[in-house]
């Protein structure tokens, strides 16, 4: 009995001691668009602050939030503003999240490079995942039918989608949905019929990206706001940054931290 | 004192099984005492019937609709046509290698069987998406090629290491007598196999089948991939659907907890639970009439 006892003893000091060693550390959670600045930045970052450990992890905007209201992470990444609900989740138990916003992301409407149509309006684009255009040849293309790919309703990418294309109507049930933007873009690539959504920083050569009502997707015109389907990228902490949190956001609102936002794809904010 | 040796020594192996057998059932009871209490409050806002039978998943919306049916119809239908391409592949893969190859090769066979099972299902539902997905929709001229059908393949492919080595296992357990009691009455390989082996071996098969089914239902990352996810009722073999569990694995992760769409995930999650146990249920009286029609 004895021997358990000591045994369960140590157990739990390691444990305590382990968590002692971790309380220093940074860690970061949300959004799988925001996670690739995130990443890349914690390496560098760490890189020259040895004595500062940032565990990044992406579960989603939501799961993100609410860690950061359960006291469970430090910094929370979304793609997205934080919903009322969530405001008054944080209200009620204290935490005081303060928004900063660290990065443009601009939305692709992509089709399949053998398609001959390049330009859609705003409406095109809403009539399509309304389900109201089902051929590609209202739209200047072949008599064929569109397959519509988009992201899971939960998703952050899908929010923006919805809110900047969708206008409060309702993506027809038909549309294919996929789990992850690598899902969405393959869905495309692989398909001559589809036609889908993506931040701009996973639009490859294996996918034709479309020009929104004549105005290509790229930085200067995400930055000019001329391009229509662009939205900020943030970060969420409790109450105003401090410590280790403080140096780390500095550091990417900096311009060597806005460099790193321009290499993983998405567009710095100055 | 050597007798009460003897009960000291059993009674610390009994204590601690005992220990580790309620800590198991215990952990079960808690999880579905947290499926419950997370998935029932969705009722609140939408009756039974809705969830159950309404058309239309728009959990996001405002206000929004919580219509499950496409989605335990997309379920069903994948759990189905995978059975359906998988059982008679599994079960002619067991009856070949326990009745009639040569033990050198079943010695081959068996351990490979085994070790697919192990197959990581997301290399499957990536093959799915880059290989049969084009192929289909090329062959078929269909607007996807992720579907229905495309999910039903992969699956199969998943179910049939499973079910052929159980299917096998429980072959190869019927005793030898048998076997050579109705080769001396005359009978042939095909009839020993039909007539004797296979009726013996029928619990034992069904079992199998039962845990591959078991499988289909509650697998995700295939679905998730290849099954296309449009939350429609399928009309075709060709058309995409959308099973519960791809839904919880796509949502799960950016619904804000303890919004109805969180509550109504965990409410499909009840759903599988009860599908599960409703095939279980059904697998336990056919084996019975099976027993009664037998014997």
């Amino acid at each position: 009995m004895k021997r358990y006892l000591i045994g369960t003893a140590a157990v739990l000091c390691g444990v305590l001691l382990a968590g002692a060693a971790f309380a220093g550390d940074l860690k970061m959670n949300g959004s799988t668009t925001v996670l690739p600045i995130a990443q890349a930045a914690a390496e560098k970052f760490m890189a020259s602050n040895s004595d500062v450990k940032i565990t990044v992890s992406g579960g989603g905007s939501g799961n993100g939030i609410k860690a950061l209201i359960d006291g469970t992470t430090d910094i929370a990444m979304a793609s997205r503003p934080m919903k009322d609900k969530e405001k008054s989740d944080a209200e009620a138990k204290g935490v005081k999240p303060f928004e900063i916003k660290v990065a443009i992301d601009a939305l692709c409407a992509m089709v399949h490079p053998s398609n001959p149509v390049s330009d859609l309006s705003l409406e095109q684009l809403k009539e399509i995942y309304m389900g109201k255009i089902e051929n590609w040849k209202a739209l200047g293309g072949e008599e064929k039918a569109i397959a519509v790919a988009g992201r899971d309703t939960s998703s952050g990418t899908f929010g923006t989608w919805e809110e900047m294309v969708m206008h409060g109507e309702k993506v027809t049930p038909k549309a294919l949905v996929t789990a992850s933007a690598g899902a969405l873009l393959q869905t495309v690539a692989k398909n001559p019929l589809a036609i889908g959504y993506d931040g701009i920083a996973y639009i490859n050569d294996s996918v034709k990206a479309l020009k929104v009502g004549g105005v290509e997707a790229n930085a200067a015109n995400a930055k000019s706001g001329a391009y229509p389907l662009s939205r900020f990228l943030f970060l969420y902490t409790n109450g105003e940054p401090q410590g280790d949190a403080k140096a780390f956001v500095d550091y990417l609102l900096s311009p060597e931290g806005q460099k790193i936002v321009e290499q993983v794809g998405y567009i710095p904010l100055n | 004192m050597k007798d009460s040796d003897t009960l000291r020594g059993d009674r610390i192996p009994k204590r601690v099984i005992t220990v580790l057998a309620s800590t198991g059932m215990a952990i079960m009871l808690f999880i579905l005492y947290f499926l419950l209490r997370e998935g029932l409050p969705v009722l609140r806002h939408a009756s039974l019937g809705e969830l159950l039978l309404g058309s239309y998943w728009y959990p996001t919306y405002d206000p929004p609709e919580f219509g499950m049916f496409p989605l335990v119809v997309g379920s069903l239908a994948v759990t189905a046509l995978a059975s359906l391409l998988a059982v008679p592949v599994s079960l002619g893969l067991a009856a070949f290698i326990s009745e009639v190859c040569p033990r050198s090769l079943r010695e081959i066979f068996k351990p490979i069987l085994e070790v697919l099972g192990f197959f990581p299902s997301v290399v499957l539902g990536f093959i799915g998406m880059v290989v049969i997905a084009p192929w289909l929709q090329e062959r078929f001229s269909i607007l996807t090629g992720l579907n229905l059908m495309n999910a039903s393949i992969l699956m199969g492919i998943m179910i049939v290491p499973v079910v052929a080595s159980l299917a096998e296992d429980a072959m190869a357990a019927v005793p030898k007598d048998l076997r050579d009691a109705a080769y001396a009455l005359g009978s042939t390989r095909w009839e020993t196999i039909s007539r004797v082996v296979i009726p013996s071996a029928l619990p034992g098969i069904l079992q199998a089948c039962l845990l591959g089914v078991m499988r289909a239902v509650g697998e995700t990352m295939v679905v998730l991939m290849a099954s296309g996810g449009a939350a429609l009722v399928p009309r075709s073999v060709l058309d995409p659907v959308r099973p519960l569990t791809s839904t919880i694995a796509a949502e799960m992760g950016e619904t804000p907890v303890g919004s109805d769409h969180y509550f109504s995930l965990f409410f499909a999650g009840i759903l599988l639970l009860v599908i599960t146990l409703g095939i279980n249920v059904a697998a336990m009286w056919v084996e019975r009439r099976g027993m009664r029609w037998r014997g």
